[in-house]
């Protein structure tokens, strides 16, 4: 990597995000559970093993239809948590502020952490808050880490995941993006379509619980970089790939006119309140009724299945009938006239 | 440079005018179009109207290989 | 989506697919070509390419504007980026493109104002309330985007909005066609024409082309059912032996097209010399700023500080991959050191490339089943 400063993709969750961390991380911080790159690490505390995450959300603008940064930032960290099968129980906040940033502002925002943090029932126990000057900090830069116990017996990771296997998707995608993406002057764009940013830690145990021992091979919650990342991710140096129909993918028909008339792909478009399960075949269907019976999954679905070939890549089926690889995105969305 | 979409016309305002895709709106600017009128659907580009679409021609276009419909074998 | 999801309609397309095989049966080997960069993208996209039968072939030609905007485009657009008092507004398409030796996108991580739009009018919005600086959007796009700017310069003139400046680099499509043709000499058999660029020049302009060249011209739109059908009328033309233009996209599409479009267009701009990457220079396939609207332009209001002569990346083969000379497997870079987040070519960046739906949408082994 030869650039010299980092571009806004740098953090985009693309191709770049994944060379940032191989490259610049990973060789600095020399642990096995850091290398596995999951969305929390899983560790050996006496008794029992617990999952434990951090993430920084500097989202712009502050509030956005469906949400805020602060309830983005409690939802974010323990839908990280659920994914890799723990019951999420605590959080700590580290607030970076803009000098000259308005306490009613701050005010609303953590009034909504609170309502968060109520209704997915976790508690926040720790935190930190610091002021720079002015110009330092874009308004406000927020930090939660996450902690929870994950139950004997559950064993989530890719390395688990066989062909045969069918992935699921929770609900329709690009929704928080594009709800952000509207805001931003310059796009303009009237529609309802609001943020999906939700606690997805119930839905997951509700589909552990639903499912025999080992039936679920894998969660994940397709954030930045959309479904296409995550998918990516999984099936990255595997010795399988994966398989998703165009057709089966839920899509809000606001969601896919939006798409349309910004030429951008809704599986590269980041969601916030959505799972994508990889599940045995034999426990595919009923995992898909236990979904479904979730408010957060009522228009879930099977989306794929993991192949063997191409191996390490994902493919997808267009609603046309033709076959194209889906790759990482380059870098965040962009409106194109192209 | 070709990327540009059907949407109705629902509103205008002068020079300006409001179109829907699947619910969602913008603002456009109609300047480049003679004589346009709620109802419309027009091809619309980078926030401008570019042209009407003709619905009577849309139709003929879908039926351009109708009776090889059944004819067809598999996908 | 109304006009949208019923040209996808898996019935109408297998009925298409029909008219395809037998519209293909027979014909020696044939060369197709579409020179829009949405065609590209949609053929890939779409899967259309695993459709064609063994005996067509479909190139992609200079669509793409980003692609045919050479780098001291790119590179004064930087090196006005970079002064202190301009905001470069521009469409998303160009952020990622290379320029000599940075990109938009560097350039903003390095603390240049530059913003995506989605619309000039937009970043006339900018101009209004940014009184202070200057704000420079870039014009890139063909026929379909060219009155749009002019229709912007027109409104800035009239609102007293001096701070709005384009830097123009518009390019016209019928005689890169001419130019293309010249290049090539033979083996191209028909070509498959922008719906939207035609929308505004109309059906007609293209009949000198057809005539002259002798090579079948079809106007298609953008959706699967509308690029195999236009597929269709091409190789029907092959087999009679015709040289016509036909107009698949009669619902957008008129004879004499958007007559108030081109009076804008006209009233603003007019034609000039342009470079094209690949083509190299074509008399009068470009456009510039008339005289009168001097004020609004970039090039002759701002100074470009720090200019150095433009130079290609060693070994990019862009110029003969616009041409349709070489697909872009067989470019050195590709795959190699030339991939999406790391373009060594416009081609590559741009998300209408040829290189870049190469590469996204997949090689051979990836065809339909």
């Amino acid at each position: 990597m030869n650039d010299e400063r980092l571009l806004l993709a740098h953090g985009g969750g693309g191709r770049l995000s994944r060379e940032l961390l191989r490259d610049v991380f990973l060789p600095r911080f020399r642990s096995g559970i850091l290398a596995r790159l999951e969305d929390a690490a899983v560790l050996e505390a006496p008794g029992e093993r617990l999952a434990f995450t951090t993430d920084s959300y500097v989202v712009h603008p502050l509030f956005f239809p469906g949400g805020d940064i602060g309830r983005l930032a409690v939802f974010g960290t323990i839908n990280d948590l659920a994914v890799m099968g723990a019951v999420p129980r605590y959080l700590s906040c580290g607030f970076i502020l803009e000098e000259g940033f308005e306490r009613a502002v701050l005010e609303r925002i953590l009034d909504s952490m609170r309502g968060a943090a109520t209704e997915a029932d976790v508690e926040v126990v720790t935190g930190d808050t610091k002021v720079v000057e002015r110009g330092k900090a874009d308004g406000l830069f927020l930090n939660t880490a996450g902690i929870g116990a994950v139950p004997r017996g559950v064993e989530l990771g890719a390395d688990r995941i066989r062909p045969g296997d069918k992935v699921l998707l929770s609900g329709g995608l690009g929704e928080h993006g594009l709800a952000v993406l509207t805001q931003r002057e310059g796009l303009k764009f009237r529609s309802e379509i609001r943020s999906d940013c939700a606690p997805i830690h119930r839905l997951c145990a509700d589909l552990l619980r639903a499912s025999a021992p080992g039936g679920i091979r894998f969660f994940r919650d397709p954030t930045r970089g959309g479904l296409a990342a995550t998918l990516n991710e999984a099936a990255a140096g595997r010795p399988w790939g994966i398989r998703i129909e165009e057709e089966a993918i839920p899509l809000r028909e606001d969601v896919r006119g939006l798409c349309e008339i910004l030429g951008l792909d809704p599986l590269h478009i980041a969601n916030e309140g959505k799972l994508v399960a990889v599940a045995a075949p034999g426990e595919a269907d009923r995992i898909l009724q236990a979904m479904r019976a979730n408010p957060l999954g009522a228009r879930g679905a099977i989306i794929g299945e993991v192949v063997e070939k191409p191996a390490g890549r994902v493919v997808l089926r267009s609603a046309v009938g033709g076959l194209r690889i889906l790759d990482l995105p380059a870098g965040e969305p962009l409106p194109r006239i192209c | 440079m070709c990327l540009a979409v059907p949407m109705r016309l629902v509103e205008i305002c002068g020079n300006l005018g409001t179109v829907e895709l699947e619910g969602v709106r913008r603002t456009v600017s109609l300047d480049l179009l003679e004589g346009p009128a709620v109802g419309d659907y027009v091809i619309v580009h980078a926030g401008f109207a570019i042209e009407r679409l003709d619905p009577g021609e849309a139709r003929k276009t879908l039926d351009l290989f109708r009776e090889l419909e059944g004819a067809a074998g598999g996908p | 989506m109304r006009f949208l999801g019923e040209f996808r309609d898996p019935g109408r397309l297998r009925a298409a697919r029909e008219a395809l095989r037998r519209a293909a049966e027979g014909l020696p080997f044939t060369t197709l070509m579409e020179v829009c960069g949405t065609h590209t993208m949609n053929a890939f996209r779409f899967g259309l390419r695993g459709m064609l039968p063994p005996n067509v072939r479909l190139l992609s030609g200079p669509g793409c504007p980003v692609c045919v905007t050479p780098n001291d485009y790119l590179d004064r657009a930087i090196a006005l980026a970079r002064r202190q008092d301009t905001l470069v507004a521009t469409f998303g398409d160009l952020m990622r493109v290379p320029g000599s030796r940075s990109s938009l996108e560097r350039e903003r991580a390095a603390g240049a104002d530059v913003r995506v739009v989605y619309s000039p009018r937009d970043a006339l919005e900018f101009a209004r309330r940014e009184a202070g600086k200057k704000v420079l959007f870039l014009g890139v796009g063909f026929e379909t985007t060219a009155p749009l700017v002019a229709s912007t310069v027109l409104e800035a003139r009239a609102s007293g909005t001096v701070n709005f400046l384009v830097l123009v680099g518009h390019k016209l499509v019928p005689p890169a066609l001419e130019a293309l043709l010249e290049a090539r000499n033979g083996g191209l058999h028909g070509f498959l024409l922008p719906g939207h660029v035609s929308a505004v020049i109309g059906a007609d302009a293209y009949r000198p082309l057809a005539r002259d060249r002798g090579i079948p011209c079809v106007i298609a739109g953008f959706e699967p059912l509308d690029m195999i059908q236009g597929i269709v009328l091409l190789l029907e033309q092959v087999r009679a032996r015709t040289a016509e233009v036909r107009n698949q996209y009669a619902r957008v599409v008129t004879p004499g097209g958007n007559r108030r479009a081109r009076e804008v267009l006209e009233r603003v701009f007019e034609p000039c010399d342009a470079d094209w990457r690949g083509l190299g220079r074509i008399p009068l396939s470009g456009l510039r700023l008339r005289p009168e609207f001097r004020e609004h332009d970039a090039e002759a209001v701002l100074p470009a500080e720090g200019l150095e002569p433009p130079r290609e990346h060693p070994g990019c083969r862009c110029g003969e991959v616009l041409q349709g000379l070489v697909v872009p497997p067989e470019c050195p870079l590709f795959g190699r050191a030339c991939r999406p987040d790391t373009p060594a070519g416009a081609c590559m960046v741009s998300s209408e490339g040829t290189c870049a739906a190469y590469y996204k949408y997949g090689k051979d082994h990836f065809a339909d089943e």
